[in-house]
């Protein structure tokens, strides 16, 4: 008895494992083709399961979607795994099938200024080295940027040239020359910028310091160098009587006097639909008010046929009598 | 001169709309012209189109009025409706009230009038609703806005219970 249990759970642990081995073993006629970087399985066998199956196809769907399934997964078994913070993770290959292009290919960008005259002159870019040989340091430097060989800002000594005033800073000069220098720079990559995105840039005109600027010019840059700080001139000192400037804001655009009639008309009328629309139908206040008084009517009813018959039961009936009460109108006539 | 804003159109539109509802298309839309409203310092006419072409001729600074004025926009841009319009709305005017001739001069010098004073008035209208008063010979005579405070519902029949106090309330 027990051997033949103990028969009994081998077969069946047998079975067990030849199904599981079934499970996951497929077979295909055509091997499928995979690329295991982009987790794609291509299956080129012909589909005669589908075109046998009719109207619906579900289960033969879901039958060849498992198949193919179970080989991507058996062949990413197949992968170099390692163990990343407790988790088994298999490295994948890299993809072989080349995807296509998510965004539209950038259109071309218009030329700055410099290469549209390079164009012009037929300038070509002159292959430069790197690095330069610095006498001063004795070493090689680079042509330009950081500890670049002939800095002129870093010298200790600067003759002060024939001409010049003998109190002049030239250190300083010689600085600010370059912070003028790479403003300018700077300027130029922006408006090259502008130019490529078609943006406008804001308008300089009047600012720059001449003689002779008139004096809603100067107010003009005046109010201009106000604003230019990191607060945006909020914290800006003004003179004693100064005001503040009226009608800095945007200004606003109506339209025109004699614009569109017909479309002037259909967007009011579309307007007072929109207005209608939210109104509710059914009047809240008007509703309960007719069922009260409707409720009031029919107690008032009932309470003069209990009294009706009251009095049928004490006195003889009067034919005939004026019936007061609810169709009395009153001093006003209703509309 | 200019045309209204759509904030200045919704503010005036659902003013008027108060007196006459949805009649207030038939302003907006009129078979025997187009007629149309702007606004000039702060004040909203109602003009027909010829007459606007022939206004846009005269300078801002010089131009008094054109067309009928229908109220003007408040600083805080509130739209307070004139007596000029009253022409206009008269005959589209959903409730009205009619006063008796000993009331109506009593009402038009400013004074409330009593219940003893209405004529007619229109079935259906509720407490504390906008109207259109008449006299009893069909002359518009003013319109009285509700009171500021929204009033509750009437219970019962609203002829016997009804508050009838018109106020003067136009410039």
């Amino acid at each position: 008895m027990e051997g033949q249990s103990v028969e009994e759970l081998l077969a069946k642990a047998e079975r067990d494992e030849a199904e599981r081995l079934q499970r996951i073993t497929v077979h295909k006629e055509l091997e499928l083709e995979f690329d295991l970087g982009n987790l794609l399985a291509l299956d080129r066998n012909p589909p005669t399961g589908l075109r046998r199956a009719g109207p619906t196809p579900e289960a033969e769907l879901q039958a060849l979607a498992r198949d193919n399934t179970q080989l991507l997964i058996n062949q990413l078994w197949q992968l170099p795994t390692e163990r990343v913070e407790e988790a088994l993770v298999a490295r994948l290959p890299e993809p072989t099938t080349r995807l296509p292009r998510e965004k539209p290919v950038p259109r071309p960008r218009p030329l700055t200024r410099w290469q549209q005259f390079a164009r012009l002159k037929g300038i070509r870019p002159k292959k430069k080295t790197n690095l330069v040989w610095d006498e001063v340091s004795g070493q090689w430097r680079r042509r330009w940027g950081y500890q670049r060989a002939r800095d002129d800002t870093k010298e200790w000594l600067i003759e002060v040239p024939g001409g010049a005033d003998p109190l002049e800073d030239q250190f300083a000069k010689r600085i600010q020359a370059k912070k003028e220098r790479v403003a300018k720079n700077e300027l130029n990559r922006l408006r090259n910028l502008a130019r490529a995105h078609k943006m406008q840039l804001p308008s300089a005109a009047g600012m720059h310091p001449t003689g002779h600027q008139s004096k809603e010019e100067l107010g003009r840059a005046m109010q201009v160098a106000k604003v230019s700080t990191a607060s945006v001139g909020r914290f800006q000192e003004r003179l004693p009587k100064e005001k503040a400037p009226r009608g800095s804001g945007k200004k606003r655009k109506f339209q025109p006097l004699f614009g569109d009639f017909a479309a002037e008309k259909k967007s009011q009328l579309e307007l007072l639909r929109v207005m209608n629309s939210k109104k509710p139908q059914l009047d809240v206040t008007r509703a309960t008010n007719k069922q009260m008084r409707e409720e009031d009517q029919e107690e008032a009813a009932k309470k003069r046929k209990m009294s009706q018959k009251g009095k049928m039961n004490s006195a003889p009936p009067r034919s005939g009598g004026k019936r007061k009460g609810e169709h009395h109108q009153g001093g006003k006539r209703r509309k | 001169m200019r045309p209204l804003t759509e904030e200045e159109t919704r503010v005036m539109f659902e003013k008027i709309a108060k007196y006459i509802g949805e009649n207030l298309q038939l302003l907006v839309d009129r078979p025997d012209g187009t007629y149309c409203f702007r606004l000039h310092n702060d004040r909203v006419y109602y003009v027909s189109e010829k007459i606007l072409k022939l206004a846009a001729n005269i300078s801002g600074d010089k131009l008094v009025s054109l067309g009928t004025c229908f109220g003007k926009f408040t600083k805080t841009h509130k739209f307070r409706l004139h007596i000029t319009a009253l022409d206009y709305l008269a005959p589209y005017a959903k409730y009205k009230v009619w006063i008796k001739p000993g009331a109506e001069q009593s009402f038009l010098y400013g004074n409330h009038v009593l219940k003893s004073g209405l004529g007619r008035i229109t079935e259906s209208t509720c407490q504390y609703q906008g109207v259109v008063v008449y006299s009893m010979a069909d002359v518009p005579l003013m319109r009285a806005p509700p009171p500021p405070s929204g009033g509750a519902g009437c219970r019962g029949d609203p002829q016997s219970r009804w508050s009838a106090r018109c106020r003067l309330r136009d410039v």
